[in-house]
């Protein structure tokens, strides 16, 4: 399947992926993140129930401190 | 557009900032001096002398709640903005609570926790009200590595979304003032397009 990630094409070799699945592929560590599936904001603790699938558009923040 | 129009269309509307930091302090007084109509600020934090080298407080204001004493400097600066302070440990209970009826909100918090939080309740809680964040401002320098990023209609995010705060690499107030003045540089642009 293809996705967006941050306005990057992205190709994984799987019909489906969960996010926390796509975090560990992708090598993603760093913890204070926001991710967004077709603009909509998925909560943390749904990551591994959430899926992304072909031709979905995902968006990731890092947030950093200091304010 | 003159600038007295701009003014008389700001004045309609309400900003909700939550921390009055160094993004939050900074970004009030520049929308304040826009003419933004009211501003809704949360912040429990007293100032302290180390917060004087980035935040919108002066020396004789140490010790004072950052909620009045930013009141106080955005009436000497425009009178005509309301504002409204809160002293409260902000959550994903009381945030909905605070801002409402606030046509935009600003994340302005330290920790990168809170910022989630915010975020996150904003986002699921508040739906079509658009959030704008800060992440990334320590250090000095690296100017071009500040960005704005439109993640949708309903989110923004300023900052190089990479330098975290350490003992090593502090605060300062040219990239915290950027990235404050960039998060109400948005908010214009926002409302600017709100009738």
């Amino acid at each position: 399947m293809k996705i967006m990630l941050n306005e990057r094409e992205e190709i994984f070799g799987k019909e489906k992926i969960s996010v926390s699945d796509m975090l560990l592929v992708k090598k993603f560590s760093f913890k204070m993140r926001i991710i967004k599936i077709n603009e909509v904001l998925i909560a943390r603790d749904k990551y591994d129930t959430t899926f992304i699938h072909d031709g979905d558009k995902v968006q990731m923040l890092y947030l950093m401190s200091g304010g | 557009m003159r600038f007295s129009d701009i003014k008389t269309h700001l004045r309609k509307f309400r900003v909700g900032i939550a921390g009055a930091g160094g993004l939050g302090s900074n970004c009030a007084v520049a929308l304040a001096k826009c003419g933004v109509g009211t501003l809704v600020i949360s912040d429990f934090d007293i100032i302290e002398e180390s917060n004087i080298n980035r935040q919108y407080y002066f020396t004789d204001q140490i010790g004072m709640l950052k909620t009045v004493a930013l009141k106080e400097n955005i009436s000497r600066i425009n009178p005509d903005v309301f504002v409204i302070i809160h002293q409260k440990r902000l959550d994903s209970h009381n945030i909905p609570e605070i801002f409402s009826g606030c046509n935009v909100v600003v994340e302005a918090f330290d920790s990168p926790e809170m910022k989630q939080m915010i975020i996150e309740t904003v986002q699921l809680k508040m739906p079509r009200i658009p959030l704008v964040a800060g992440s990334g401002l320590a250090g000095w320098g690296k100017s071009e590595a500040i960005r704005y990023r439109k993640i949708d209609d309903t989110l923004y995010i300023c900052g190089d979304e990479s330098s975290e705060v350490s003992v090593d690499l502090p605060p300062m107030a040219p990239r915290v003032g950027m990235v404050a003045n960039m998060q109400a540089n948005v908010v214009v642009e926002i409302l600017m397009k709100m009738k």
